[in-house]
């Protein structure tokens, strides 16, 4: 039996900590701790309602406007207030390129050197990748010549000793299968998709002043103004080109370079797609309004619940079964730490129990993580781009089933085969694809408004807070890209009172609960191979597959205002 | 531990960019955008150029405390330079949680590797807060917690450089009450050089150019009383607005989406704080200079300011008693009254001295010394 600690586990956003035990080359068990608080949710008690979204979103800058889209929801929920619908669009196409851009930094630059050795691609015939990447796609940067210039680049780095980022891997691990090729067909990619994220984030900037952290929401809607005849307007004929182009170029990127991409890699790893299952049991509040945000039935991904990867049901959801445990967090309730409670009667009341840093392990029969525990309905569930992908496929969704079985059909495997690291990797894929496109339909819709002189933006009819009841409450959700996103906002006299969130990777990466029912990870990492303790590949490669945001995950934001009492130290 | 262990770096920007195929037409385009952000005239290109091709890549460390990595993300999406140019030719970036391969031991390994075989010659970048309260458990990494960490790597650095508002003075994690006693880097760590890029997030182009500046002249540029640079700093945001044309004449916005908003007038009635705000976020843009959150209908909520979250909230407030308003009164004037001693510090240094100034000993009490600071409350 060997203890294997991953701290920090890197590639990810935010502070992560991995203890497994390992034994006879298989983890036999594992605990997820997320090791950083940061206690926003005392900082927002009593502040504007209506700039809550530009604090909430500082939860995280990787999943940037993520927040701050659950933030006016909610907000706007408990006013009652509907937004334009340009307002919609461009919240729908902010929140789609959020997603396409974060799944393909994802894939390449968080992710695939789990599964690719860049020291392997200098063995590589580049004739032979060239031959390998013309015959997956049709992307043009595809010559002999072009992967010996990366070869050679890469060559240099490291024989001049000169790896920088690329330090420090397990290059050599025996868990490493992909050809010396493909390594470099991967590791030019690698490249080309930093430069295609910059270039294709200027969506944002377009629709939100600046990426990361946007600046153009409203509680009833946004700052971006729509005139076919103003050329200071943030929308007119001219940017609605702009758009068009930085969509198109999304598209051909993920149709041509990500998706095939990951179909050829997952083509050498497909035990991966036995590894990893997890829980078995989805959840999505589903998103993307094609009208009001109330008709949960036009929403591009559909609401629901599929349980035990049985993907012939979906069951209805009710954010009313959502609750929160601290039995392991490093958290206090005052109804005692074994009763769980809804966000509507949360509680962040910190006190950390765990050893005093130094320290070599975490005591995880007691409290471990500054994660909160969700479940639904008493049981732990799994949220994200495969949650999303499996409750639409069971829904017959006309998009999400022919691109999800197009894409089984190429990997010449059945549906079960979602249920695993891979199939993470391949739902997030099928994702982009289908968001990129759909963004094409949103702009269309934008532009169609325009031309026919429907230019509102902006609902302000509760914009004067002295419109507003004394006391009012309501929810914003969200499928953020890592998953299911909840914010639960209370307003009295104008002022925020409580404040709760609960986030997709406290969902995912929490810890295990008063039952001692473990999280999405922890179930997700039993019986993993580890050939090396030392070099524990395989437990990345599981936990890199859920897309890890600890900044989001930490229980950020309650602001019932209960007062964080002093620590003991132990 | 790590299977290729880097010692100094070698190589000079110059051999770097050849090795890897970048042109010398490229290679001035380059320091042309870096001699433009740095606001000096353009004949410092040559000098920056030939700076550039002698001197060799720094060493730079990347530490992530009590943050939400959207300078890390900033970063990623630095235009000129890129990313890529920015890690595989200005620096041997060797530590950087968001992006390196390795983690766990491995990762600590090159961190104490760098700090052994490079002690005082690397740069230290510093994102995030750092949590002082309880014997720092609100953040800790591999067991240490994040002062520990901070106080071993930014004491053996030649330098540090904080980027965004958590690092630089605390930012969004010490707004009032400060639950975990976040502090930024330079408070947390007395005596160490900082250059403190606030924001939220820092603009990469202001990074990049504040290296550049570094490897041309080998010392950080000018900085203010909170060790900001004064090229990126030392400007009202308002006195740089493209609206300012419509404040002078009188035309503002409303109410959101009306006719001023859809024709791009002034903001200042929906709580722009563009007037107490110094930045070169007009100028130097976002996103590959696409634009900027008042060009994009929002107001400036003043991210680049002293502890911001508070002293400029609640956002859509009117700044309030601006002297003359809605009258043909100069608007520097306006702006100086606002900003005070951060603008009237930017006219005692000219371009000369930002060549001259050298590093100069941390500010005490950074933040504290601006009135309108006092205003949180917290400690």
């Amino acid at each position: 039996m060997a203890r294997v600690v991953i701290d920090p586990v890197t590639r990810i956003e935010g502070h992560l900590r991995i203890e497994a035990q390992v034994d006879g080359g298989y983890v036999a068990d594992a605990w997820s701790s997320g090791t950083m608080f940061r206690g926003i949710e005392l900082i927002l008690k009593g502040r504007d309602p209506r700039e809550a979204w530009i604090w909430a979103q500082r939860i995280c800058g990787v999943c940037t406007t993520v927040h701050a889209l659950a933030s006016v929801r909610s907000v706007e929920n408990a006013l009652n207030v509907e937004v334009p619908d340009n307002a919609r669009i461009v919240r729908n196409l902010i929140a789609a390129s959020q997603n396409v851009q974060d799944h393909v930094i994802h894939f390449y630059h968080l992710h695939a050197l789990d599964w690719v050795d860049v020291t392997s691609a200098l063995k590589a015939d580049p004739g032979k990748t060239s031959q390998i990447a013309e015959s997956i796609s049709p992307w043009p940067k595809s010559s002999r010549n072009y992967f010996k210039g990366v070869q050679d680049k890469v060559n240099a780095l490291v024989t001049r000793q000169q790896l920088s980022l690329f330090t420090s891997g397990y290059w050599g691990h025996p868990a490493y299968q992909l050809p010396p090729e493909v390594n470099l067909l991967a590791v030019a990619h690698y490249l080309e998709a930093l430069d295609f994220q910059r270039q294709f984030i200027r969506i944002h900037a377009v629709l939100g002043g600046k990426n990361p952290h946007l600046q153009t929401y409203l509680v009833g809607g946004m700052t971006t103004t729509v005139d076919p005849n103003e050329p200071e307007a943030v929308i007119n004929p001219e940017r609605i080109g702009l758009l068009r182009d930085l969509v198109t170029q999304a598209q051909a990127f993920v149709e041509q370079v990500y998706l095939p991409d990951v179909l050829a890699i997952a083509g050498f790893y497909r035990e991966w797609f036995q590894l990893g299952a997890g829980l078995g049991n989805f959840l999505g509040y589903g998103d993307y309004p094609a009208g009001s945000i109330d008709d949960m039935s036009r929403f591009y991904f559909p609401r629901g619940i599929v349980m035990k990867c049985d993907l012939s049901k979906v069951y209805p959801l009710d954010p009313m079964q959502v609750t929160e445990s601290v039995a392991h967090a490093w958290y206090e309730y005052s109804g005692g730490d074994n009763a769980p409670k809804h966000p509507w009667r949360g509680e962040t009341n910190p006190k950390y129990s765990g050893p005093k840093p130094p320290y070599e392990f975490l005591d995880v029969e007691a409290k471990y993580s500054w994660l909160k525990a969700p479940r639904y309905d008493g049981t732990p569930m799994e949220v994200g781009p495969l949650a999303r992908v499996a409750i639409a496929y069971a829904s017959g969704h006309p998009q999400v089933k022919p691109a999800v079985d197009a894409t089984l059909k190429k990997l010449n495997a059945p549906p079960a085969a979602l249920f695993s690291t891979l199939g993470r990797v391949a739902a997030r894929a099928i994702e982009s694809q289908l968001m990129a496109a759909q963004m094409t339909t949103w702009v269309d819709q934008l532009e169609n408004n325009m031309s026919r002189g429907n230019l509102a933006i902006h609902n302000g009819d509760m914009w004067n807070p002295d419109s507003w009841p004394k006391n009012a409450r309501g929810a914003g959700f969200h499928e953020a890209p890592r998953g299911s996103l909840g914010h639960w906002v209370e307003i009295e006299n104008k002022q925020i009172k409580n404040y709760q969130a609960v986030v997709p990777t406290t969902w995912n990466a929490g810890p295990r609960d008063e039952k001692g029912q473990r999280g999405a990870y922890e179930v997700s990492l039993l019986k993993t191979p580890v050939a090396d303790p030392e070099r524990p590949l395989e437990i990345l490669r599981t936990v890199h597959s859920f897309d890890p945001c600890m900044g989001c995950a930490v229980h950020v934001m309650d602001i019932r205002g209960h007062s964080i009492k002093k620590l003991s130290m132990v | 531990m790590s299977d290729v262990c880097l010692p100094e770096d070698k190589l000079s920007l110059k051999d770097s960019l050849t090795v890897r195929g970048i042109n010398r037409r490229k290679f001035l385009k380059f320091c042309s955008t870096m001699v433009a952000t740095l606001a000096l005239p353009p004949k410092y290109v040559a000098q920056v150029a030939t700076a550039l091709s002698n001197v060799k890549r720094p060493i730079l460390v990347w530490l992530e405390f009590s943050d939400c990595a959207g300078n890390s993300e900033s970063m990623l999406r630095a235009t000129s330079p890129s990313i890529a140019e920015m890690v595989l030719d200005l620096l041997s970036l060797e530590y950087h949680e968001v992006l390196m391969a390795g983690s766990g031991k491995y990762a600590d390994a090159v961190l104490q590797r760098v700090m052994r075989e490079n002690d005082g010659k690397y740069i230290a970048v510093v994102e995030g807060a750092i949590p002082l309260a309880d014997g720092g458990v609100y953040c800790t990494i591999g067991g240490r917690t994040a002062i520990d960490i901070a106080t071993q790597v930014c004491k053996g650095a030649l330098a540090t450089i904080a980027v965004g508002a958590c690092a630089w003075d605390g930012g969004i994690v010490r707004a009032n009450p400060n639950p975990t006693g976040g502090v930024g880097v330079e408070e947390a760590v007395p005596g160490i050089k900082v250059v403190n890029l606030g924001g939220c997030p820092h603009n990469p182009a202001n990074t990049a150019a504040v290296l550049t500046h570094y490897l041309t002249f080998n010392e950080m540029p000018a900085l203010d009383r909170y060790s900001r640079p004064l090229f990126a700093y030392g400007r009202v945001i308002h006195d740089q607005c493209e609206r300012r044309a419509h404040y002078d004449a009188g035309r503002f916005v409303q109410e959101w989406g009306d006719e001023g908003h859809r024709r791009g007038w002034c903001l200042y009635k929906m709580g722009c704080k563009g007037p107490q705000a110094t930045y070169n976020c007009p100028t130097v843009r976002w996103n590959d200079a696409t634009s900027w959150p008042v060009k994009s209908g929002h107001g400036c909520i003043s991210c680049a300011s002293p502890r911001f979250w508070d002293t400029r909230s609640p956002f859509y407030n009117r700044i309030p008693d601006v002297a003359g308003f809605g009258v043909d009164v100069p608007v520097s004037e306006i702006g100086w009254a606002l900003t005070g001693a951060v603008t009237a510090a930017t006219l005692a240094h000219g371009i000369g001295q930002a060549i001259r100034t050298r590093f100069r000993p941390p500010q005490e009490a950074t933040a504290e010394t601006e009135a309108d600071v006092s205003l949180t409350g917290s400690s």
